[in-house]
């Protein structure tokens, strides 16, 4: 069900078989009948690792989602909140609980708190007189999600706001838990790096969790070789300028949510004849994202400027396969052509979503004002014109931009400035509160606390030199046969993928001066192993390094990683941990204060 | 931009801005039609069966069987449309398909962290921990919720924090003393368990005096940060406040005080408690700020009310005519002085609601002020108000015309506003630059600025160009042949 899980070079669909099982036994523990109530935004991550099928199969007839006062009828005999660990959804819970009809039959409740349970919620629930309705209060470790083949995530969308500003570690040490989940699965991970002070957390909590539990030898065999911590406020950057691969692009425009999107319907009407006269659906187009459609799988990591020729390539081979049943004549060749039919047709169909997805992109980055913030942003991270008020900024403003778009900008500027002058910045400032209200101070205030807008202290502007040493900013860049990773932002290499590939090659030794400007410590660890664990490599064989992105990843890293895994000299393939996965909207999102 | 010609050009032409365009005209647009028509074309010849075992996924793209459909599914609201019984078919139809795979690993998670109760000696990771192999540490489940309580007196403070771990309920009253209480948060603390520090927090909370806590917390930053999130959380707004004073953390404080505002609804109310957070300890810059938006909204609230009134007793032209939309109440600044040129554009200063008012109050930038100014008046068509906005005289009476924005802007937004070509060329006209002039003037059909500017730069071809983009046998284009065919003029092509 899950295949494209286990095409990597690291068998995921282990981890996703482990958390299904866990489901299944907490299922059966509340024998009967069954109705799940379920904190909506959890419905997408479970999605991820179970269908309703499975659920079924365990006697849950009935799912709701949560809702205030009263519960919908069911004839059950257990209801299980399915719900994160958050004070407001005590309060719905116990509403339910409370408004329960005492003349119907007696139902039991439980309670399965994702991935933690919670001892602040449970107090809550007690002051709220409801905590000893619950029959079971449990916890369903579900850290990391299975997304892909090479792809793990957390999705907790929070995670960058209390660790960078909350200063609540609650996230790493699931993050921590997580990776433990991950060695008792596929072995002790020889060696730790790291860099920043999150990091730095992670190992020290992995270090001790390990150290509690000696005694038990794990006996797995590695599969990973390394795993490289990394801070988000290490590189600040990246996330804020816009993604231009094909992924990157789907996900900044239309939001790709647990590998799904949604699209304007009107682009995928399937044209037949004789249904003219119906309707156009007005519910928005769902399409899973993964790589388990072939085509997907390839363009997904590319420049969208090369995904173009692809599509128009598998339109080609696609009509030529079709056309092959006019040379099928004997029954033979009639039978194998129709035996491949399913899977021509599966292709046509991915063909033409991609192709209209191309479209609907096209639309955008070909619009003026794209390309106008496209040049801003690439001015800014090649170090043009950091340390003044922009023009296009300013217009942004004045045009009232949505001011997501501006904040993103004016934090790009800052970090490629290493903070902005005292003037330009106090500008901006006012601009922002001016017109879209003075509300926006605490916005303003929790970007500066996240470093992503600030003063420039010291006069000093280090960007510069980490770019240079870096090589973050490539004027050569090939979009369609990409020779370095700046391709994911047609120029710009992300820093943080960037830190990955000198950690494989020459070391982070040949840095350490641009290592000691970027915030946090940065470390390395051993976990020792016995020596019947040790690995012999074989001459050629690549090591595999788990990169762990505290407080988020963009896709256009992913594919950063991507294509320096599938580099044939690389010596190094990458599998890709995060909180959450994230884009410049969303992470502003997060960091935007709102009502209570 | 203020680079010199020579830059511009080799701005444009240097290959470190990419621009994101399709190079050549065999380009992915054309590529991507082909690619459409090609998969158009196949779907005729394939009969288009949605019912096939590819599109297991309901128009709205829920999957069939997936959790989030289901929830619809079983809640059952559907069924009664065509869509809802199609979906049900297909469901049945799958669940019988996908029967599920037996998990091929024995291995649970919650194996990893159990005692030896399944069979099979995987070493688990808890087994470290346990003093009696076959308990659970995990809450057992399955049996009377009383019953995993623990009562026993006896564990250091470090067991303790260990058990809270594990999800135990245990009870911290034992702990009496102060040095117990600090070493349990110590414990805490040196798990990294937020979740568990938080608990020994509440603990303490309830427990300790307001000042002990906080002088205590001061040294153990970790455990500040983590009560700071929890009273953040809970909305104790008034602990809060007394910690960050405490901890002399002021402009935390006034952060944290000003952000209650958020959540009063009432205009009246939350501006008196807007009047409370003026004397805060901001920064400076900041401080002015909250000033600024305390006098916005009292301002608001007085235009509100008269404003309501007049257009609710319909006597007043401009409220008839364009209704107002929304209250301006918790609006903007820019958007409050867009509506005061709108409805209240003529006033004399002294009223609240002029926009001459609203500029001096709040210091607006005239380069602000002109461009809201101009997008009102523009809005309702009134040339005159836009025409008066860019006028000056100076000492003489000669009016001049100038623009604080620059006329390009001036152009753009009027045209936004879809304005006449004769009050557009009139603007485009006062554009400076001529190579932005020759554009706009291209770009919005302003036909004589673009014949006048190509005669004036004696730029032949370009004229040329021109005559085919005009109507055949309209006025410009035999403007234009007159041109041409004129001898007065020495082209330089």
């Amino acid at each position: 069900m899950a295949a494209h899980l286990s095409y990597g070079r690291v068998n995921l669909n282990v981890l996703r078989e482990a958390v299904r099982r866990e489901l299944r036994e907490f299922l059966d523990k509340c024998a009967g009948s069954k109705a799940i109530v379920w904190d909506e935004y959890l419905t997408g991550p479970f999605g991820l690792i179970a269908q309703y099928s499975l659920l079924k199969e365990h006697e849950v007839e009935k799912m709701f989602t949560l809702k205030g006062s009263r519960l919908p009828a069911a004839d059950v005999k257990n209801i299980i909140f399915f719900v994160r660990p958050r004070l407001e959804l005590m309060d719905i819970i116990a509403e339910n609980v409370l408004s329960e009809d005492r003349r119907g039959p007696a139902r039991d409740f439980h309670i399965l708190f994702v991935p933690r349970r919670s001892l602040l919620c449970e107090q809550r629930l007690k002051d709220l007189g409801v905590l000893g309705s619950f029959i079971h209060r449990e916890e369903y470790s579900l850290d990391l999600i299975p997304f892909d083949g090479d792809l793990l995530s957390m999705e907790s969308e929070g995670a960058f706001k209390e660790c960078y500003l909350d200063g609540d570690q609650t996230s790493l040490y699931h993050a921590a838990k997580g990776l433990m989940t991950l060695q008792a699965l596929y072995g002790t991970i020889p060696q730790i790096f790291g860099k920043g002070e999150c990091a730095r957390q992670v190992a020290n909590m992995m270090i001790r969790m390990k150290r509690e539990f000696t005694g038990s030898q794990n006996s797995v065999f590695p599969v990973f070789d390394n795993l490289l911590l990394l801070d988000r406020n290490v590189d600040l950057l990246t996330p804020l300028a816009t993604q231009l691969t094909y992924e990157g692009l789907i996900d900044e425009i239309y939001g790709i949510q647990n590998s799904y999107v949604k699209l304007p319907p009107e682009k995928f009407v399937p044209k037949k004849q004789g249904d003219s006269g119906k309707e156009l659906p007005t519910e928005a187009k769902k399409l899973q994202l993964n790589s388990a459609e072939e085509l997907y799988a390839e363009i997904r990591d590319k420049n969208f400027n090369a995904v173009g020729s692809v599509l128009s390539k598998k339109a080609k081979i696609i009509s030529a396969a079709f056309e092959e049943r006019h040379n099928a004549k004997t029954v033979g060749e009639i039978k194998q052509f129709v035996s491949q039919l399913p899977h021509m047709q599966a292709a046509r169909g991915s063909l033409a979503n991609h192709t209209s997805i191309a479209e609907l992109i096209k639309d955008v980055t070909t619009s003026e004002d794209f390309f106008d913030k496209l040049t801003v942003e690439q001015e800014f991270m090649s170090g043009i014109d950091t340390d003044k008020v922009n023009n296009y900024i300013e217009d942004c403003i004045a045009q009232k931009h949505p001011l997501i778009k501006v904040l993103r900008l004016v934090c790009l500027q800052s970090v490629c400035n290493s903070g902005l002058k005292q003037k330009v910045l106090d500008y901006y400032k006012r601009e922002v509160l001016q017109t879209y209200g003075y509300e926006h101070i605490l916005t303003l205030h929790n970007l500066e606390k996240a470093g992503l807008l600030k003063p420039q202290t010291g006069g000093r502007n280090s960007y510069p030199t980490i770019r240079k040493t870096l090589r973050l900013w490539m004027d050569d860049v090939n979009e369609q046969n990409p020779t370095d990773i700046s391709y994911v932002y047609s120029g710009y290499a992300p820093l943080s993928v960037r830190l990955a590939q000198l950690l494989s090659r020459p070391g982070w030794r040949s840095i350490e001066e641009v290592l000691r400007i970027l915030p946090g410590p940065h470390f390395e660890e051993r976990q020792p192993l016995p020596t019947g664990l040790q690995k012999k490599r074989q001459p050629g064989e690549n090591r595999v390094t788990l990169v762990f992105f505290l407080g988020g990843v963009t896709f256009a890293e992913i594919a950063a990683l991507r294509f320096l895994s599938q580099l044939e000299d690389g010596g190094t393939e990458y599998v890709i941990a995060t909180t959450k996965l994230m884009n410049g909207n969303s992470w502003m999102e997060a960091l935007m204060e709102k009502p209570f | 931009m203020n680079r010199t010609k020579g830059d511009e050009e080799e701005y444009w032409n240097s290959s470190k801005f990419k621009a994101f365009t399709f190079d050549d005209e065999d380009d992915e647009l054309s590529q991507l039609k082909e690619s459409k028509r090609a998969v158009n074309s196949l779907r005729d010849f394939v009969d288009d069966d949605d019912d096939d075992e590819l599109e297991r996924v309901s128009w709205s793209g829920e999957p069939v069987g997936s959790i989030s459909w289901s929830i619809k599914e079983t809640a059952g609201h559907s069924g009664s449309t065509h869509e809802g019984r199609e979906q049900l078919k297909s469901r049945n139809s799958f669940s019988s398909y996908a029967q599920l795979p037996k998990p091929s690993s024995t291995y649970s998670l919650s194996s990893f962290f159990r005692g030896r109760t399944r069979p099979g000696s995987f070493q688990s990771l808890s087994d470290a921990l346990s003093d009696t192999p076959a308990k659970s540490y995990a809450p057992e489940l399955g049996r009377p919720k009383g019953e995993y309580r623990d009562y026993s007196n006896d564990w250091s403070p470090s067991d303790t924090v260990r058990r809270l771990r594990k999800g135990k309920v245990c009870s911290l009253e034992r702990f009496r003393s102060l040095q117990d209480k600090l070493q349990l948060l110590e414990e805490a603390e040196s798990m990294h368990d937020g979740n568990v520090i938080t608990a020994v927090l509440i603990f303490l909370k309830r427990t300790l005096s307001k000042e002990i806590l906080f002088r205590e917390l001061e040294v153990r930053q970790v455990a500040l940060r983590h009560l700071i999130h929890f009273l953040k959380e809970i909305g104790d707004q008034k602990l809060l406040i007394d910690l960050f004073r405490f901890l002399d953390r002021t402009e935390e404080l006034a952060l944290s005080h000003y952000r209650e505002h958020l959540n009063i609804q009432d205009p009246e109310k939350r501006k008196e408690f807007l009047k409370t957070c003026i004397s805060l300890p901001f920064s400076a810059e900041d401080s002015a700020h909250i000033q600024d938006h305390y006098t916005l909204l009292e301002r608001q609230i007085i235009i509100e009310a008269n404003d309501r009134h007049l257009e609710s007793a319909g006597q007043t032209e401009i409220f008839r005519k364009h209704p107002r939309k929304a209250s301006i109440l918790n609006m903007p600044l820019v958007t409050t002085l867009f509506y005061s040129c709108f409805y209240h554009y003529a006033e004399a200063e002294g009223t609240f609601s002029s926009p001459i008012n609203l500029k001096k109050t709040f210091k607006i930038p005239d380069k602000q002020y002109v461009l809201t100014a101009l997008a009102a008046r523009a809005k309702l068509r009134a040339w005159h108000d836009v025409d008066a906005l860019f006028t000056t005289k100076n000492w003489l009476g000669y009016t001049k015309k100038r623009a604080p924005i620059g006329f390009h802007r001036v152009v753009e937004i009027l045209h936004k506003n879809s304005a006449p070509v004769q009050i557009l060329q009139e603007y485009v006209n006062l554009v400076e630059d001529v190579d932005t002039k020759l554009n706009l003037a291209t770009k919005f059909k302003c036909h004589d600025v673009v014949i006048d500017t190509c005669r004036d730069l004696k730029d032949r071809q370009q004229l040329l160009a021109y005559r085919s983009k005009v109507d055949k046998g309209s006025a410009e284009e035999e403007k234009i042949d007159a041109i041409l065919s004129s001898l007065q003029i020495r082209w330089k092509n």
